[in-house]
């Protein structure tokens, strides 16, 4: 195990944080907006997301780069800017983390799928690439490669992210199939587990899809298929939709709730995804650590 | 002359490599190409997406199965043509403007392309302008539209409302799907269909021209 992830886990099991992007938009984060420039046009109201987090009790901080790959940010047209706003994702989170937590970079899916031959694996491979390095070369803790559908292209990113030599994070988004136990392109927890491992991650899990109730059956078969550390960051139930807007309805205390049964599941790592906000994160550290 | 039913077969397993050989055999042995068409690919296609509502199938199984399919259209669309048969609609498909979201998008091209669709695909960001100019100059059938974010989503009232001030939403069905999608806005924003995954996106298409 990476001393950094054996150091952290020598505590008991480690709150990691909440979603960002809902954090960033009730700050005036426009529709259709790329959350990932506000690293160089807002830096002080994302660092107000980070803080909120370390205030709320998260042990692991992530960044505001969940975007930030050539592939994606030449959409926006900033591809040119892909190492800068990287850069400074981790500058904000390390500021706000001011040594209370550590600072996991976020790297998120390009938006392209392999089999469609929409990209191909050396674009994946050279973006992951670049996003991971400058990531790493701001002094990051460790990456995390999340919010992945396709298994393909998590192994690129796990590779490229990998040869940084910081400790690496993968978790898949399982959102589909009969029992929501599958990814979009159809592999379990057991399948993403032994690819994941075997690109290298260092630690393994899920995030997003679905709420917190489906997320101990997949945690307890991730846990059974690995020795590895086991990351866990659930939506915060389904969202319904007001006036157009997604409304979660789960509220921090029944999340919270949820916790002990995933730690128990097998979960080292625990934090949520949409719809979690820092009152959901100082719940879910009332509950673990009791603070 | 082939075994028909390995046609059927081979389009529900993927095997393009197959799918072609058989069709080409098929052909050559004076098979009407309609009837390929009609009597076994589409049938295979409806079986393909009967597999994936049951979760038996996943997205790479769609995708192979379409591609296979697309193989033998490749040799079978030029003859229908000669003989002056059309393709059963022409879409006009396109992510919204201000939405750069595009795997559900080409993955909805694809399976209509494989239902015998002639598909293009105008890409993501479309603004409702280059939807106007497609239906006019491209003589397009249908207008999909696709959005993966709720802010993103009011794109496609904006478009709607703009086809209607250029005079041409009588001559197009708009369908749409994404994932903050449902009936209930398809039906707020005046949409002629909704669908909520990419198979049952083609029956839709299909009803929507009265192929179905």
């Amino acid at each position: 195990m990476h001393p950094l992830i054996q150091q952290l886990l020598s505590q008991g099991p480690v709150i990691t944080d909440g979603a960002w992007g809902t954090e960033l938009q009730a700050r005036g984060l426009g529709a259709g907006e790329s959350p990932d420039l506000w690293n160089l046009t807002h830096p002080e109201l994302v660092g107000e997301v980070a803080a909120a987090y370390v205030a709320a009790g998260s042990q692991v901080i992530l960044t505001n780069t969940f975007g930030a790959n050539r592939i994606r940010l030449s959409e926006q047209a900033a591809g040119d800017q892909t190492t800068e706003i990287n850069a400074r994702g981790v500058e904000i989170s390390l500021k706000a983390a001011a040594g209370r937590a550590r600072v996991f970079a976020s790297i998120g899916p390009t938006g392209k799928l392999l089999m469609n031959g929409d990209v191909t694996e050396d674009e994946l491979r050279a973006a992951f690439r670049e996003q991971a390095r400058a990531l790493a070369d701001a002094r990051a803790d460790a990456l995390v490669v999340e919010t992945m559908s396709d298994l393909a292209e998590a192994e690129v990113a796990v590779s490229a992210a990998r040869e940084t030599g910081l400790p690496v994070v993968a978790c898949m988004v399982f959102d589909s199939g009969k029992e929501k136990d599958r990814t979009m392109m159809g592999n379990t927890p057991e399948q993403a587990v032994k690819a994941l491992a075997g690109a290298g991650a260092d630690v393994i899990g899920a995030n997003c899809g679905q709420g917190v109730a489906g997320f101990g059956v997949i945690c307890q078969r991730m846990r059974a298929a690995t020795d590895r550390p086991i990351w866990m960051k659930p939506n915060a139930g389904l969202p319904i939709m007001v006036a157009g807007l997604p409304r979660y309805t789960t509220t921090p205390a029944e999340f919270a709730g949820y916790i002990p049964a995933l730690i128990k599941a097998g979960a080292s790592f625990v934090g949520g995804c949409c719809g979690t906000r820092p009152e959901f994160i100082a719940a879910v550290s009332q509950v673990v650590r009791g603070h | 002359m082939p075994d028909l039913t390995q046609l059927y077969d081979s389009v529900v397993s993927g095997d393009a490599k197959a799918t072609q050989i058989i069709t080409k055999e098929a052909l050559a042995a004076g098979v009407d190409p309609l009837k390929l068409v009609n009597e076994h690919m589409v049938p295979a296609m409806d079986e393909v997406g009967r597999r994936f509502e049951a979760n038996e199938y996943f997205v790479p199984e769609l995708l192979i199965s379409a591609r296979a399919m697309k193989a033998a259209l490749e040799l079978i669309r030029p003859l229908l043509i000669a003989r002056g048969d059309k393709p059963v609609g022409r879409v006009a498909i396109g992510t919204v403007k201000g939405d750069l979201h595009d795997i559900g998008k080409n993955l909805v091209a694809s399976l209509l392309e494989g239902g015998g669709f002639e598909v293009i695909d105008l890409g993501v960001n479309v603004s409702p302008e280059k939807f106007i100019e497609t239906v006019n100059t491209k003589q397009a059938n249908i207008v999909a539209m696709s959005a993966l974010l709720t802010t993103t989503m009011p794109s496609m009232k904006t478009t709607i409302d703009a086809l209607k001030e250029a005079g041409v939403r009588s001559k197009v069905k708009v369908l749409i799907g994404g994932a903050p999608i449902t009936q209930k806005y398809a039906d707020e924003i005046g949409a002629d269909g909704y669908s909520e995954n990419a198979v049952g996106a083609v029956a839709l298409a299909k009803r929507a021209v009265g192929a179905a």
